[in-house]
């Protein structure tokens, strides 16, 4: 057998023969293009952005005045928990795997992720646990206990139907997803960055997935771990939480915000990140500061795993063990501050374009530096204990995740919305939508810090009058519609860009990463040749990248052999195997498919229908490790 | 700001007027450079930059403007603030330690009770000498609740399995409203007390009173309303004090005429609104524990004379 | 011209792709630190060990809040040592056969290899069988999962244990079965590492449950 294939043969399939997929609905279903599934992602946690929304106004409705009875206390109640899941779990960090997975590749100018499977597995597996937690509104038993789900109030004495079943099997579902989508990036960004891409040239916007990756990997089995301790608890009659047999209820708490506080930064890293990648292009200067930013993120993310006990001042903890959790949370805050400051070194070295992308980032440094500062409040113990759980608190991390998260993201979405769909956003209406999202959303939220100090509890479907609340808390009602409008207007000329928005080109912006060097929309292969890079800014300064075909004289590796792509080493990035990538499957959604089946069987405790979940998937499993194309996954 | 009356939470309120000061200066800091790059950004474009090209070096002050504004300036605020933190956490937690007396305060779904030395309980409603520590041990009958006086002072978590402590202290007589700060369940918008303060000696009086068992009813439309309580279905989960209603599933009526509210802060101490409240608690409060009664209203309204002899 | 590859050849030399930068010919079978494969295991085992040590440390956060002299709590005896012991050599003894395996296809040995998988299934299987025949029963006759927290703890860490002992069991069924189809050679193993690493690993952290829950409660 022939060892050494000639590649220059004449017969050789072109890269389109080898990488299209077909399309129609076997092909949305079977694809494991990661562009196609960044989409699918993006489409999907937009969905969910909506749904909770929704579930964000109707609460607003309800507490625009004083004593409403618009929807019970028991709707309300799973309104705000619902809110809570979704935005986390199916919104944001879905939406940034969205993100990364079509932009990943992209920038560091490889032709998928590693395991394109697996990347099809994580969004199926994203869509089917957003189903099972939604399929708890049809049976009418929606979880209720807030999505911090402290026992006991969820644990089988107070909370005996399956409500709670539909959060700890949904979280415990939604992390194999978020898993598999942690370890795909990891892998990604360490083995697959073009030749010529060493550690000191990864994109900022790489660096904050990869953080957001490695959190994923180090903080989401805590939470894994809480939910299955509390399934065995509720289910078959264990004791973990239960003061009265040798169990203790701060042992959820302990478990949760072990995830959770990282959690915050497992949403947070990449969207700034994504206002790293903006900010040069929007400057037209280098990034001031590349270093310190990356070094920045990376202490972060460490850090973030210090301070959970932060949530749980009020439990009446040592006051030794108190003090040193402040002071990891005072200190977290300069990491923080550094990016803040190279940012803004940037802007006053370059020259600021107040395109609509670039609104929206200088709208989220006002908000998150708001957002910042009453966090730091809340290390300072004292202060926290009187506020804590009050409408301050939600008031400072909407500043932190909608200022740090849902700006950045609507930012991006202007930026590279024209690389995926070839199409410009209207720029008018982006302004329109920005201005909108930027008034509303303070409108709404800065109410509530005066909500909080003047003594509003939160979590309270209604509340009295005479205390002071009722005109912050109208004003914050109407806000919220505000913030809903400016959002509607987004995805308004997201819709109407996908007919009516000029042609794109290759490069609206001027970026500097590499995707802007390739056609928008990218080819199915991203690039005729993968190319060597040189900077950390290769496509400012390596005019021979345009079109994504470097020519092989000038580094370009065509990879003809096959469906292929490199294998590059970890710290240099130099060129070390050549890997055969799999095809489109439809292993990954049966395997989902089987998954959900199976989830729905133990919630109901219909064991049989668990079974033939458990069958299905299995066999999916089978299927997709049992290789009919040599690839490196098996 | 906060209208706090309470030394602890006056303590906060000066503490939170120098984190704000703090804050709205950064915040000045970050408005002001940011205005200052869009002031500068129409500033002449050298000719290679306008060919395309981009400046290669980061500017020379680049690392030590961030090396200074986001390293060195922070940690000193931090430091500082950090300091002023332990401060304050050592003076919030000191008073207690030499308190006079303990008031026990246990949370229910969705209610309040409170003992006192003595003998005396109380449902939601606490009441303290003025210009004495108290000191309040936290317990729960059944989730997490939190016990918070926004006016006097920080919240304290009553957790299951635990026993948490804080103190209150104010040298203003007055009603404090306080109000369930831990999500416990449907109702726990409605789980508010109210800590009355009342000069010592005035509060020694109350208290006395409060030990007694409830006085024997006079006339005979309290005397039936007794009666009613003691063989209805109050008196499986209601104690008065002073008759054969003992058990402890509700609150304690023993002196319910004394208390300024019914339902844990839903409604005003009212015979109609007691009425209301005995026939129906699920309209004010829906979810509550205590189911409606099947009496008539001639025995609801010989229940609520009964029961507004109870002072 | 398309690559295929009959999964009766082996080749002696590694087959080398072109990448079509001139003259240049990269390995076309990596396994270890050049294949993705090695990493989303890594990422897999990490991921896990996660889950491990977020179970130890609730059993212990549980064992202080009991108080010293509550563990295990009035009536509960400490764990018999001989049987875990037994078992415990059976386990750790498992993996060598894999790792002779792994080793045994990177020379290009597919008898080894077989030989190799197998001896280390019927190690682990005995192993789990012991857990589930011998020991679990034993227990349960002191304590259950509902009788207080710390028979829940033993029975939630040994039990997440064997059921990943389970799926490792699993794994070398299918892998066995595709050593037996003559699926690997001396290039093409990377499933046969990755299962080695995963087998290691769960033997390597069964020392960790032995500890927590076997020897700690005599300290």
């Amino acid at each position: 057998m022939a060892t050494v294939h000639d590649a220059t043969s004449s017969s050789s399939p072109s890269l389109e023969e080898m990488w299209g997929e077909p399309q129609g609905l076997g092909s949305w279903l079977s694809t494991v293009d990661h562009k196609r599934i960044g989409m699918k992602y993006l489409v999907t946690a937009m969905v969910f952005l909506v749904a909770g929304g929704v579930e964000s106004l109707i609460m607003r409705a309800q507490l625009a005045q004083p004593n409403l009875h618009l929807i019970s206390p028991e709707v309300y109640n799973q309104l705000f928990t619902m809110h809570g899941v979704t935005m986390m779990f199916l919104f944001a960090t879905p939406v940034l795997s969205g993100f990364g997975n079509y932009l990943v590749p992209l920038m560091i100018g490889a032709r998928d992720m590693a395991f394109p499977r697996l990347n099809a597995f994580g969004y199926w597996v994203f869509l089917a646990s957003g189903i099972f937690l939604y399929s708890a509104f049809l049976t009418g038993h929606v979880p209720d206990a807030g999505w911090f789900n402290y026992v006991p109030l969820s644990g089988p004495r107070f909370a005996p139907g399956i409500n709670i079943d539909f959060y700890a099997l949904g979280l415990i579902f939604v992390a194999i997803s978020t898993t598999a989508g942690a370890i795909n990036f990891i892998v990604t960004i360490l083995k697959m960055r073009a030749p010529g891409m060493s550690i000191n040239r990864i994109p900022i916007f790489v660096w904050g997935e990869l953080a957001m990756s490695f959190s994923i990997v180090f903080a989401l089995p805590t939470l894994t771990v809480a939910c299955v301790l509390l399934e065995l608890e509720r289910k078959f009659g264990f004791h973990f939480f239960d003061a009265g047999h040798g169990g203790d209820p701060l042992l959820w708490q302990h478990l949760f915000w072990i995830f959770g506080h990282p959690e915050v930064y497992i949403i947070i890293l990449p969207a700034l990140g994504m206002v790293s990648a903006l900010i040069p292009t929007f400057t037209g200067r280098r990034m001031v500061g590349y270093i310190w930013i990356v070094i920045a993120e990376m202490a972060t993310a460490l850090i973030g795993f210090g301070v959970w006990t932060h949530h749980m001042f009020t439990t009446g903890l040592p006051q030794v063990a108190i003090s040193f959790v402040a002071l990891s949370s005072f200190f977290i805050a300069i990491p923080s501050g550094v990016q803040i400051f190279a940012w803004i070194a940037t802007l006053i070295a370059g020259r600021p374009r107040l395109k609509t992308p670039m609104l929206f980032v200088l709208g989220f440094l006002l908000v998150f530096v708001i957002g910042g500062l009453s966090g730091v409040m809340f290390a300072a113990v004292p202060f926290d204990q009187q506020v804590h759980d009050s409408y301050f608190v939600i008031a400072h991390f909407h500043y932190v995740m909608v200022g740090g998260l849902l700006f950045p993201l609507f930012g991006a979405l202007y930026y590279w919305l024209p690389k995926m769909t070839g199409r410009m956003m209207g720029e008018g209406l982006g302004k329109w939508s920005f201005w909108t999202m930027f008034a509303g959303f303070n409108v709404c939220f800065f109410p509530m810090h005066v909500m909080g100090i003047l003594g509003q509890p939160r979590r309270t479907y209604t509340y009295q009058a005479g205390l002071g609340w009722t005109g912050p808390n109208l004003i914050s009602t109407i806000g919220a519609f505000l913030l809903g409008l400016g959002i509607a207007l987004t995805f308004w000329n997201w819709v109407w860009s996908r007919w009516h928005g000029a042609p794109a080109g290759n490069d609206p912006w001027g970026g500097d990463t590499l995707e802007w060097a390739t056609t928008s929309p990218p080819p199915e292969y991203n690039f005729e040749t993968i190319p060597t890079v040189a900077s950390l800014e290769p496509t400012w300064d390596q005019p021979n990248l345009r079109d994504g075909a470097q020519p092989p004289e000038a580094g370009g590796r065509p990879l003809l052999g096959g469906h292929l792509t490199l294998s590059t080493s970890l710290l240099d990035g130099t060129p070390r195997a050549v890997v055969f990538m799999p095809h489109a499957t439809l292993a990954p959604v049966i395997a989902s498919l089987g998954l959900l089946v199976g989830f729905w069987g133990v919630v109901f405790g219909a064991w049989l229908l668990a079974g033939v979940g458990a069958t299905v998937f299995a066999g999916g499993m089978i299927d997709w490790f049992w290789p009919r194309h040599q690839t490196q996954e098996t | 700001m906060l209208r706090a009356d309470g030394l602890g939470a006056l303590d906060i309120e000066r503490f939170w007027w120098i984190l704000f000061g703090i804050s709205a200066a950064v915040f000045a800091i970050v408005l002001g450079l940011m205005m200052v790059a869009l002031a500068r950004r129409h500033r002449p474009v050298p000719a290679d930059e306008a060919a395309g090209k981009h400046p290669e070096d980061e500017p020379a002050w680049g690392g030590s403007f961030i090396l200074f504004s986001g390293v060195v300036v922070p940690a000193i605020i931090l430091a500082g603030t950090f300091g002023l933190t332990l401060h304050e956490m050592n003076v919030l937690s000191s008073p207690g330690h030499h308190a006079a007396m303990t008031i026990t305060v246990t949370g229910h779904d969705w209610w309040w009770e409170a003992r006192y030395p003595g003998g005396a309980i109380t449902a939601n409603e606490i009441h303290i000498p003025t210009g004495e520590v108290v000191r309040v041990r936290l317990l729960t009958a059944d989730v997490i609740h939190s016990f918070w006086v926004p006016q006097l002072q920080t919240k304290t978590d009553m957790i299951p399995g635990r026993t948490n402590e804080t103190w209150l202290e104010t040298g203003q007589p007055g009603r404090y409203r306080g109000q369930c700060a831990q999500f416990c369940g449907l109702q726990h918008a409605h789980m508010i007390f109210y800590v009355v303060a009342d000069p010592p000696d005035t509060f020694a009086t109350w208290l006395a009173g409060q030990a007694q068992p409830a006085p024997p009813p006079t006339g005979a439309l309290a005397t039936a309303g007794e009666q009613i309580f003691t063989t209805q279905t109050c008196a499986g989960c209601h104690a008065i004090r002073g008759t054969s209603a003992a058990a402890r599933i509700g609150p304690d009526l023993t002196h319910i005429a004394s208390r300024q509210t019914i339902g844990a802060g839903v409604l005003d101490n009212t015979a109609g609104n007691l009425a209301a409240w005995i026939t129906d608690p699920q309209h004010a409060k829906p979810g509550a524990d205590m189911p409606p009664t099947d009496l008539t209203p001639d025995q609801v309204q010989a229940l609520v004379a009964y029961l507004q002899t109870l002072n | 011209m398309a690559i295929t590859h009959a999964t009766s050849d082996v080749p002696e030399v590694d087959p080398l792709v072109p990448t079509g930068a001139p003259g240049e010919l990269l390995p076309g079978y990596a396994s270890g630190p050049d294949s993705f494969g090695f990493w989303g295991m890594l990422g897999l085992i990490t991921t896990e060990a996660l889950l491990f040590s977020s179970l130890i440390a609730s059993y212990f956060y549980l064992r202080f809040r009991a108080g010293p002299h509550h563990w295990p709590p009035a009536g509960i005896a400490p764990p018999e040592l001989t049987l875990p012991l037994i078992m415990t050599a059976i386990l750790w003894s498992s993996s060598i056969p894999v790792h002779l395996a792994d080793h045994a296809i990177r020379r290009g040995s597919q008898r080894g290899l077989r030989l190799g998988l197998l001896g280390g299934f019927l190690l682990g299987a005995t192993f789990l069988g012991l857990q589930l025949i011998v020991e679990y029963p034993k227990t349960l006759d002191l304590f259950t999962p509902r009788t207080n927290a710390y028979g829940s703890l033993f029975f939630t860490l040994t039990g997440f244990h064997g059921f990943h002992v389970l799926v490792g069991l699993a794994i070398s069924v299918f892998v066995q079965i595709r050593a037996w189809q003559g699926a690997f050679d001396r290039h093409r193993h990377l499933m046969v590492r990755n299962f080695a690493m995963y087998w290691h690993f769960v033997d390597a952290v069964w020392a960790l449950i032995l500890c927590t829950v076997y020897l700690s409660p005599r300290l």
